[in-house]
């Protein structure tokens, strides 16, 4: 985790596939290059999907994480 | 001595089309079931959250995802008959299996409500606004006698097989569904 988290905090919860992925697609483009973006999701699916969407589109997987009732990412946009 | 009855470029040579691949996903949608139409519209959004360029080629009964709800096809009456056998629409669509006369339609809709997963409607919309390109086979048109005032708004012209083959040849994912 940097220490540099821009406020941007998605709440994805509740949202099952392809939505996490669809909605963190758009968010990403409202944010600088190099600037994260944070999010909270419930569909296991994203420890699978976010990391491939990642690697897809080439931004940066800065934290995933799964918490107790959730998930926590951040992602850093690349280009 | 053996010697080469080609030269060894001509033997390497397997791309016949001169065009660069391009990060694109064609799509045939040839179903009209709700479960293949979610399917479809689930990889073309996904896709397109990926960064990827996506053509959606509709044909026959896939045709009943771009159609608007409401409203009868037809001009003769085999196709009249037809446009009430075979009604368009999101909402008009049921699951490939177990549909059980419409049952199988609500129970789906409930079950996918309960559980947070986008509706159809919602799928499309998103399709839209991500871009997604969604082309009406002309042909499919005639023999069904659709007109394009059927279609949604965001549907382009009617295009043939050429049209579909062209963005095909340049994607690097090509699915019939």
């Amino acid at each position: 985790m940097t220490s540099q988290i821009s406020p941007l905090v998605m709440d994805l919860k509740g949202l099952l596939c392809p939505m996490p992925v669809v909605k963190l697609a758009m968010a990403i483009k409202s944010i600088p290059v190099g600037e994260t973006i944070e999010a909270y999701a419930t569909d296991p699916g994203v420890m699978a999907d976010i990391p491939a969407w990642c690697r897809t589109t080439g931004n940066e997987l800065v934290t995933l994480e799964k918490l107790e009732k959730q998930f926590h990412l951040v992602v850093r946009r690349a280009k | 001595m053996v010697t080469a009855e080609f030269p060894l470029e001509n033997t390497l040579t397997v791309q016949s089309n001169g065009k660069a691949t391009k990060n694109k996903l064609s799509m045939v949608v040839f179903s009209g079931d709700m479960d293949k139409v979610m399917a479809a519209l689930i990889i073309a959004t996904g896709a397109a959250a990926s960064g990827m360029e996506v053509t959606m080629f509709f044909t026959f009964w896939g045709f009943k995802a771009i159609q608007k709800s409401g409203g009868f096809t037809g001009k003769g009456l085999f196709g009249r008959m037809l446009g009430v056998m075979n009604r368009g629409g999101l909402d008009a669509i049921g699951p490939s299996r177990l549909n059980m006369g419409g049952m199988g339609r609500w129970m789906f809709k409930l079950m996918m409500k309960q559980k947070g997963a986008s509706s159809l409607h919602d799928l499309y919309q998103m399709a839209v606004e991500l871009g997604v390109k969604m082309m009406p086979c002309q042909m499919t048109m005639d023999v069904m006698e659709i007109d394009p005032k059927f279609f949604q708004d965001n549907v382009t012209p009617p295009v043939g097989v050429a049209t579909f083959l062209e963005e095909a040849t340049e994607s690097k994912v090509t699915l019939f569904i």
